[in-house]
């Protein structure tokens, strides 16, 4: 059997070709569904023999409107950000970081924590390839909070659920967050309370950064690459977080919340906070969690000051830390970041 | 016969590109021999960022994610 030949080039061509066609047409359909979704919902519930005034339809309703417009948001951004991602590997934002100064550096390892791929087995060497760069203990720090708390997992639900104030609102808080508690940490010299192995470290020849040179086919085999990999990790816990949302939304009575979280329990941010600390979730678990909370009258302040808590500061992220950090600088990292949460639960309260 | 080592912590990508490397080492019938690479002054000591990360023989050509097949494949 004889194969045709074709070039390389020719090959690439056509690739490009056919991914922006799919991605074309994805779009659109894309579109139409999502402009359609309560329509969805009225017909799974009208199928059911169901009406929105009993407690069981509105929770039904809730869950068929929700999980196809949660997914839709999800795979459409993740994509997005999965390419974005290929153009910001952690050596080119390493070297980007380098020998920046305090408050400047800060800043742009927030910024960039939002874009550079992050996975939470790899903070640790992460971590070490930053500082053994020279790139300040501060600054880093800046990086290793914005990275887990200010993805684009939970900037997309925020969005989809309470729109772009919020979501915007979340972004430049996270960012705050992360550059204040980065600077704090960097004025308090706590270089010493490194890990002494650390601190001792020779890292070998960097490895050279690999996302420059990629094809736009390769860029958007990666993006979809992310989808499956975020939405497949995600998806139980969006389910579970939805149901349990759905549950919220149908049976806790108006108005329940607002006694325990609302807006004139000014304990609630404190409390928020210390409950979310030892807790981890991903972002997808939680938010519709909250967006039922809040239908029920939980202050919005209160429950983002809980998420934040929850994905920004977690458990297992302490133990893995303990290996690159002594106990007293893990207690200043959480007891800054909680602090910083703690705020921005006072003025998301506040303003809305 | 090829040293690999396999760096990461523990998390579910750097086991899929442990079985990954095997399976297709296997396939192709080369003879390699395989350790992972879990405590993270090791993997600090390569320079690598982003784990899952491969070497193979001394080099680091892999970092960040699960490789995909063809690349893999392209190793042996």
């Amino acid at each position: 059997m004889s194969e045709v030949s074709v070039s390389p080039a020719q090959r690439t061509k056509s690739s490009v070709f056919g991914w922006t066609g799919v991605l074309v047409l994805a779009s659109f359909a894309w579109i139409a569904i999502y402009s359609h979704l309560t329509d969805f919902a009225d017909a799974v519930i009208g199928a059911l023999g169901l009406t929105r005034n009993t407690r069981l339809g509105e929770a039904i309703h809730f869950f068929s409107y929700d999980t196809p417009k949660v997914l839709m948001l999800l795979i459409g951004i993740v994509f997005v950000m999965g390419i974005v991602q290929t153009f910001f590997v952690p050596e080119r934002t390493r070297a980007l970081l380098t020998g920046k100064r305090l408050g400047i550096g800060n800043v742009l390892a927030a910024t960039l924590g939002i874009v550079t791929p992050f996975c939470s087995c790899s903070a640790v060497p992460l971590f070490i390839g930053f500082l053994s760069a020279g790139v300040p203990l501060g600054v880093t720090f800046s990086f290793l909070i914005s990275a887990p708390m200010v993805n684009e997992v939970a900037l997309v639900l925020l969005f989809g659920m309470f729109g772009w104030k919020v979501a915007g609102l979340y972004l430049a808080l996270g960012l705050l967050v992360a550059i204040v508690s980065g600077l704090v940490i960097g004025a308090l010299g706590m270089e010493r309370h490194l890990e002494d192995w650390v601190r001792a470290l020779q890292t070998g020849e960097a490895h050279p950064p690999n996302g420059v040179s990629m094809s736009w086919v390769e860029r958007f085999e990666s993006g979809w690459a992310h989808v499956r990999q975020i939405v497949g990790k995600v998806f139980p816990y969006l389910l579970a977080g939805i149901g349990l949302g759905a549950a919220i939304h149908g049976y806790v009575p108006e108005d329940f919340m607002a006694s325990l979280m609302g807006h004139d329990a000014w304990w609630a941010v404190p409390v928020a906070v210390v409950l979310g600390v030892p807790m981890y979730s991903n972002a997808a678990g939680i938010v519709p969690v909250i967006e039922a909370l809040i239908g029920k009258g939980a202050a919005l302040g209160t429950v983002l000051a809980f998420m934040m808590a929850v994905i920004a500061l977690s458990a297992p992220e302490m133990i893995i830390l303990r290996k690159v950090l002594k106990p007293r600088l893990i207690a200043i990292f959480a007891g800054v970041v909680a602090a910083g949460i703690l705020m921005v639960g006072y003025v998301f309260n506040a303003v809305f | 016969m090829k040293n690999i080592k396999i760096l990461g912590s523990g998390c579910a990508n750097c086991r899929n590109t442990y079985a990954l490397v095997e399976a297709v080492a296997k396939e192709k019938n080369v003879a390699v021999s395989i350790d992972k690479v879990e405590d993270f002054p090791s993997i600090a000591a390569y320079g690598v960022m982003s784990t899952p990360g491969v070497v193979i023989d001394g080099t680091v050509v892999h970092s960040g994610g699960v490789p995909s097949r063809e690349k893999v494949e392209s190793w042996f």
